[in-house]
């Protein structure tokens, strides 16, 4: 088999396994959200759908599939079919460029980088994908014919391009001291432990950036322009079932997208916080032994589910993570899964962290935000890269 | 026929389609949308030739922020469609000709010339490095020349946009 062809085969083994993993995400985030911002407001979430609610997703699925989906009169139809598309293919295109784990892989013999694609420039294609991404919003709320999409569309898309700026901006710190728009290059600077990450020395890129992102994806406390006391539903109030899946989706995954860039950029990605000495190589096993108590905390509490179809599926699904967690412990495994674990535990504290901002803040009206972005976030993000470029010059 | 010659066409086939429609299209939105994927499509045509950083910031300025700014203002101005009227006299007969004589003159003399000569740095490994280097040395005047005058531009945007109080 000439060269092309296996390049081809094994780039869509990999594109197929991590739109899966991406999608799953999605849909359980949507799980997870409900659970967490329920129990911070003394309620249960889901429950009654499947053992703790888990298969809320899937029924919202069903139910997204099934409802009518009505084209209101006057719209612009090519624009209208259009914008759901370009949202969501726009927010599951940047994970394409994000490293996952370090070096390379052996794919059934083929070596390849262990991410979908790897670029020299993966910063700046997540800063174009994420320009690109205002152009879903804006133009859903105009092409549906109606003045409270067109105000939240336009008010939204406003948000988004203010809030892009102190983004980058707050980027641009890291760049100059690693040299490089790389983002394999940039988690490769922080090796080392927790002390070389880059949350510590660039904290106000990092707050800058943590702030701007939640205000990029449109989510509390910055989502006014979707807000059913304000505007109905915003730019997606004319779009029903499986169109406004597909914009609940794109901000689900704009949300994991975000939240890779953090630990990526921030946070050293697929790095260890434990220093790689072999002091430490207990911490080899720390995944193996995160999926044990999670699988027995979930057996126990499964055994003693109120239902009867709880107390057989719970235990299930608790044998298949013990199981996943011995896989971890076997030594062809060990070292390949330490990357994929450790990146994924930041994203999962960061989504954690929109969810806890969610059920906590309250909204910010939109002129503050505004002016939160343009007065105070920009100038801090400009302050934080002319410190490190004095901090550069002197070294 | 490589891979590349291939993607080329296809690329260049998405780019003069897109100006095709930028034109032909009737409402002023729907060209604008054509406008981003010509955009588009030149920044993959420069990914091709090996200009990242470019393709790169054609993508996150051009279609990124300046067609953002179009589809605002054709947004806010409320434009219809179009009127359809029949061609001038004048561009059947002067400005079409002319236009397939201009055409037919520049791929003449594309095809017998060879490839320019590459700048200085093209070849570099480190490309973006060598491009920014010569930016800041080099070409630094220019560069700071055009950032005063987008904010001249800026400064007077807002003052056109002021309130009379």
């Amino acid at each position: 088999m000439n060269e092309t062809l296996i390049l081809v085969l094994v780039s869509l083994l990999k594109v197929i396994v991590v739109v899966i993993v991406l999608l799953t995400a999605v849909a359980y985030m949507t799980w997870f959200e409900r659970k967490v911002v329920a129990h911070m407001q003394s309620r249960w979430g889901p429950e009654r759908v499947g053992p703790y609610g888990l298969m809320q997703p899937l029924c919202d699925g069903a139910k997204f599939l099934f409802k009518e989906d009505p084209t209101p009169e006057g719209v612009d139809r090519t624009v209208f079919f259009l914008a759901p598309f370009l949202a969501l293919s726009l927010a599951m295109s940047s994970i394409a460029v994000m490293p996952l784990g370090p070096g390379q892989i052996n794919i059934f013999g083929y070596h390849t980088w262990f991410s979908v694609a790897e670029v020299d420039l993966s910063l700046l294609v997540v800063f174009a994908v994420t320009a690109l991404s205002v152009y879903g919003v804006a133009l859903a709320g105009w092409a549906s014919n109606s003045k409270y999409p067109l105000l939240g569309g336009i008010r939204s898309s406003a948000q988004m391009l203010s809030y892009e700026l102190s983004l980058t901006m707050s980027v641009v710190g890291i760049v100059l001291v690693t040299n490089t728009f790389s983002l394999r290059h940039i988690v490769e600077s922080q090796r080392g432990g927790l002390l070389h990450w880059f949350f510590a020395p660039q904290i106000l890129g990092f707050v800058c950036f943590l702030i701007s992102a939640v205000a990029e994806t449109n989510r509390s406390p910055f989502d006014l322009v979707e807000a059913e006391q304000e505007l109905v539903g915003g730019f997606h109030t004319e779009y029903a079932s499986f169109k406004f899946a597909m914009f609940f989706m794109a901000e689900y995954a704009a949300m994991v997208t975000a939240s890779l860039m953090i630990s990526v950029l921030f946070l050293g990605g697929y790095l260890s916080p434990f220093p790689e000495t072999p002091a430490f190589a207990w911490t080899f096993y720390l995944p193996t032994a995160a999926a044990v108590i999670g699988g027995v905390t979930l057996l126990i509490s499964g055994l003693r589910y109120r239902t009867a179809v709880g107390r057989v599926v719970l235990p299930v699904i608790a044998l298949v993570l013990i199981g996943i967690g011995v896989l971890c412990a076997l030594p062809p495994v060990t070292p390949w899964i330490q990357g994929p674990f450790w990146l994924i535990s930041k994203v999962f504290f960061f989504l954690f962290l929109y969810v806890w901002l969610r059920g906590t803040l309250p909204r910010i009206r939109y002129d503050q935000l505004m002016q939160f972005g343009w007065k105070f976030l920009l100038p801090l993000s400009l302050a934080n890269v002319l410190l490190t470029s004095l901090w550069v010059a002197m070294k | 026929m490589t891979v590349e010659h291939i993607l080329f066409f296809i690329l260049a086939a998405v780019a003069v389609g897109g100006a095709i429609n930028l034109i032909l299209l009737s409402h002023p939105i729907h060209s604008a949308l054509a406008l981003i994927v010509v955009m588009v499509a030149l920044a993959a045509i420069y990914l091709l030739l090996g200009a990242e950083l470019l393709a790169m910031v054609q993508i996150i300025v051009y279609a990124g922020a300046i067609m953002v700014l179009f589809v605002f203002i054709i947004m806010l101005l409320n434009a219809g469609l179009e009127e359809r009227t029949s061609l001038s006299r004048a561009a059947t007969w002067v400005g079409l000709p002319c236009g397939a004589i201009l055409t037919g003159i520049l791929a003449w003399r594309m095809t017998i010339s060879g490839p320019g000569p590459f700048a200085p740095g093209a070849e570099a490994a480190d490309a973006s490095g060598a491009l920014s280097h010569m930016l800041m040395t080099s070409y630094v005047f220019p560069f700071e020349l055009t950032s005063i005058l987008i904010l001249v531009a800026i400064l007077g945007a807002v003052v056109l946009a002021k309130r009379d109080f």
